[in-house]
């Protein structure tokens, strides 16, 4: 495709889809009973495909942590006859790339591929054979193994790693969510765990397709029914429990870095809660606007005690985390840590203020285009709507939502999920 | 959500990340130029494909102009940009940008500082209002110095201090280069922080923050006519001045192996070597740089590429391995490799394996098939950067910071592509020997290990 034709096809869409409040989502089910979702914008000649499965970290078996991990990672190393280089070669040579991302809740694989049939049909052939064909090569699996190990040791000597997994462990103690692989349990993970993990998870009932580019409904839909006709039939599996919530406690680990690292948090919101809009909002204002919080106003701003601090919510399948970081010199962290306490108890004993709440929403709702105006941008947010199985018009609706979010509804929302008798608080180097 | 985030992707990249950093778009009919008679120049691509706008500034000044002393001061400089003038107040900047539904930040590398942001259309003009205005009358106060420098020691924590691979890559530079500015660190160092003066940055904003010395990039739904006639309304007052002289500072010639070690607390060692190289200086009679730009393709573009195929899976040599090179820089070019020896594996181990690479390339060359995976690869990475806004802003800003124009992105790439095979071997026996070499080592030291201690809340937290 060269670049006049791109120019061209630029002019036609001078007035595009998204100048639109949302993006069009085309849906349906294969076949095999994955779910897709399609969204086509001829702009550019791309494609973009990704498939997310519901297996992600949270299914690994308790004494196999990092298996899910794992699985993912040696899809693309060997599949129906094609070794990891011949698949990472010939990729290349389409000009195609192939990514992974896992989480508590779902695997991804994603393609980007030039959209011109000659690129995206091979393409989609290599995605296709990882997804339903990995063959998990016992000499790869050892070798990733040992890699894997390394990394990983070399990341606990990390204060913000240190930081993380004592957190995450003590929000969710006894919980999937809690659960770290270690290099002793990635050790013990061989090649019959990650072939029965794929054929247990990597079912077509278990995942959503999100196509996003330069094709035709037609052949999305033929691309969709390819790409799933060959997963494994799957297994039933209880859902993740919720985790209910911990008791209070702050833990403070020793480290020689110069900066302490601190967490704070509790688990909090689920996916499609309805919460959500308020609860994004307040966290706007406390910690999520970038330099226009009062967390930023308060710690680095007026202080000078650190670089970043932020508040986030998490949403997962089960309720994840809301947290806030930071860190500041060593020297200072008791009282940053106070600082940042006093600016959360305000903030939940007294909401915001009306302008703060009018700021916020102008953001939010400003920023909605932002948010959509790159094919990748669009994936992510329409993988994530098909996955957790929000509303299909939820981003036609997303402005009118915040719009609609009132000052008593973010205090309230802030003190049903923030029980300061569950907040946990992680130190790491704060001696 | 971090300032300076963006300037360590740079950083990163430039330190640590093969590539195709060239991956340069052909020139678009819908990119234009104008020059105001104050010497600022405004450069518009038209990208109609969603109602949003890129609006970046870039000043050439970056930490290659500063002084011993008060390295830092670029970086500080960028910091305090956001602390207020006379007509808006310190955090007004982002207060307004975030009213229109903005994104904005800045960075801050070794031959630039860039300020950016990413809006919804309509809103350039209010943009382009700020930006001149704090080109010009920043109020530089104390007060806000005091606390802004203490931030920056802390981001100095954060991403040097307590970060080996960021401590050794930070004295590699200093053992590599003596007498040219890239042997300072951009953040600069924690003893010229503490005592650096809210004159100091002062003196940098007069000497640098200035029309003539600076040009907008703005991507997006934009018409170039409209938005150059709210660039001439906005910026067209300000008032140039005669910049001081740069002297050039140049590097003396190397002439023997460096090595230099560094330790800290972490779990695996980590080799850097860097090769003083050529970077692209005349865009049509160069020849070697766009053969190494090729080279460290074929060594570490793609994962099937030598690195990853023959150190990582198939000598199991090293857990990790890179290489990196940047043929568009202000200042002297170097090409680097970097990786961690897997276990049972030393860094003496991995650095003979990177050597054999390029003499296994000396001896024998590059196939034709893997030449050709990289041009493919360029090839489609020319199309997938149309993807993002700020992507392309920041290619056509780039480019224009080493002193070349937007205008000559097709020919670069076509440099690129009529590389051949014979030149990649060429430059890999040409530059690639131990007197130009610098090789920096991570000694790990064990963490003292503590339980850790855990108890109830404190009164503090249930209280509420």
């Amino acid at each position: 495709m060269n670049s006049k034709k791109i120019l061209a096809i630029l002019f036609l869409f001078s007035i595009t889809p998204f100048a639109r409040a949302g993006v069009e989502i085309a849906r349906w089910t294969t076949p095999s009973g994955a779910r897709v979702f399609f969204v086509e914008t001829r702009a550019l000649p791309i494609l973009d495909v990704q498939i997310d499965f519901a297996a992600g970290q949270s299914l690994d078996p308790p004494e196999k942590a990092g298996l899910a991990s794992m699985t993912l990672a040696l899809m693309d190393k060997g599949a129906n006859g094609m070794d990891e280089t011949m698949i990472a070669g010939r990729l290349a040579d389409l000009g195609a790339s192939l990514g992974g991302n896992l989480d508590m809740d779902r695997a991804s694989i994603s393609l980007r591929t030039l959209s011109e049939e000659n690129k995206r049909i091979p393409a989609l052939e290599i995605m296709e054979a990882v997804l339903s064909a990995p063959q998990f090569p016992e000499d790869v699996l050892s070798r990733e193994k040992a890699r894997s190990i390394a990394l990983m040791q070399e990341s606990l000597t990390r204060p913000a790693v240190i930081a993380r997994r004592a957190f995450w462990s003590a929000l969710y103690p006894s919980h999937p969510y809690g659960r770290h692989a270690t290099p002793e349990s990635l050790d013990t993970l061989q090649r019959a765990d990650l072939r029965e993990f794929h054929a247990g998870f990597y079912s077509a009932r278990r995942a959503t397709v999100t196509i996003v580019g330069d094709v035709s409904r037609a052949q999305a839909e033929a691309l969709a029914r390819q790409l799933t006709a060959r997963l494994p039939e799957g297994r039933v599996q209880e859902p993740v429990k919720d985790p209910g919530l911990p008791e209070a406690a702050e833990q403070r680990i020793a480290h020689p870095a110069t900066q302490a690292h601190l967490l704070i948090g509790i688990p909090a919101i689920s996916r499609g809660d309805p919460d959500f809009f308020p609860l994004t909002v307040g966290n706007y204002i406390l910690g999520g606007g970038g330099f226009v919080s009062r967390l930023m106003r308060e710690i680095r701003d007026k202080r000078g005690y650190a670089y970043s601090v932020y508040s986030a919510f998490i949403p997962m399948k089960r309720p994840g985390p809301f947290q806030i970081g930071l860190q500041t010199k060593k020297e200072q962290a008791s009282e940053a840590l106070k600082l940042t306490r006093d600016v959360l108890a305000r903030f939940l004993a007294e909401g915001p203020d009306k302008a703060e709440l009018d700021a916020a929403k102008q953001n939010l709702t400003g920023s909605f285009p932002l948010r959509l105006d790159s094919n990748r941008e669009i994936l992510d947010n329409v993988a994530a709507i098909g996955f957790f199985d929000y509303p299909i018009d939820y981003l036609d609706r997303y402005t009118g939502n915040i719009e609609k979010v009132t000052a008593e509804q973010v205090r309230a929302a802030f003190a049903r999920r923030i029980k300061p008798e569950s907040l946990i608080t992680v130190v790491v180097a704060g001696d | 959500m971090s300032r300076t985030y963006r300037f360590l992707c740079l950083l990163r990249r430039m330190i640590f990340l093969s590539g195709l950093i060239l991956v340069l778009q052909p020139a678009h009919a819908d990119t234009y130029e104008r020059r105001l008679p104050n010497g600022l120049r405004v450069i518009v691509r038209e990208d109609r494909r969603a109602p949003t706008v890129a609006h970046m500034i870039w000043y050439r000044a970056g930490s290659m102009d500063e002084t011993n002393g008060t390295t830092g001061v670029a970086h500080l400089l960028e910091h305090m940009m956001f602390k207020g003038t006379p007509a808006f107040g310190p955090g007004e900047f982002n207060r307004i940008v975030a009213s229109v539904g903005g994104h904005d930040n800045a960075f801050t590398s070794r031959d630039f500082t860039a300020y950016f942001q990413q809006i919804p259309k309509g809103q350039l003009g209010r943009m382009m209002q700020l930006e001149a205005d704090r080109m010009r009358h920043l109020t530089l106060s104390p007060k806000e110095f005091e606390q802004e420098i203490k931030v920056v020691m802390e981001e100095r924590r954060l991403r040097t201090e307590d970060r080996p691979q960021a401590l050794l890559s930070e004295q590699m530079m200093a053992v590599a280069f003596q007498a040219h500015p890239y042997r300072a660190p951009i953040i600069g160092w924690m003893n010229d922080l503490e005592n650096m003066t809210v004159k100091d940055a002062r003196d940098w904003y007069e000497r640098w923050y200035v029309p003539n010395n600076a040009y907008v990039v703005i991507v997006g739904d934009v018409d170039h006519d409209a938005a150059f006639a709210l660039a001439r309304r906005h910026y067209g007052s300000l008032k140039p001045r005669a910049l001081p002289e740069r002297k050039p500072q140049t590097e003396p010639p190397q002439s023997g192996l460096r090595r230099l070690a560094v330790k800290a607390p972490a779990k695996l060692p980590v080799v850097l070597m860097a090769y003083k190289v050529p970077v692209i200086r005349d865009l049509e009679n160069d020849s070697d740089p766009y053969a190494l730009e090729m080279l460290a393709a074929v060594l570490d573009g793609n994962d099937a590429a030598r690195f990853p195929r023959r150190l990582i899976r198939e000598q199991q040599l090293a857990a990790s391995a890179g290489a990196g090179y940047d043929p568009m820089t202000r200042g002297p070019g170097v090409f680097y490799f970097h990786g961690s020896p897997s276990g049972g594996k030393t860094r003496a181990d991995l650095e003979a394996g990177f050597r054999a690479e390029i003499a296994h390339i000396v001896e024998n060359g590059v196939a034709e098939e893997e030449l050709t995976r990289a041009k493919n690869q360029l090839i489609a990475s020319q199309i997938y950067k149309l993807d993002s806004m700020f992507g392309q802003a920041m290619e056509i800003g780039q480019m224009e910071m080493s002193g070349f124009s937007f205008r000559h992105e097709k020919r670069l790439i076509e440099k690129l592509r009529r590389v051949t095979a014979d030149e990649v071997r060429a430059v890999a026996k040409k530059y690639f020997d131990d007197d130009h070499l610098t090789v920096a080592g991570l000694d790990p030291q064990p963490l003292p290990i503590k339980s850790p201690e855990s108890r109830a809340a404190s009164p503090r937290t249930s209280r509420h």
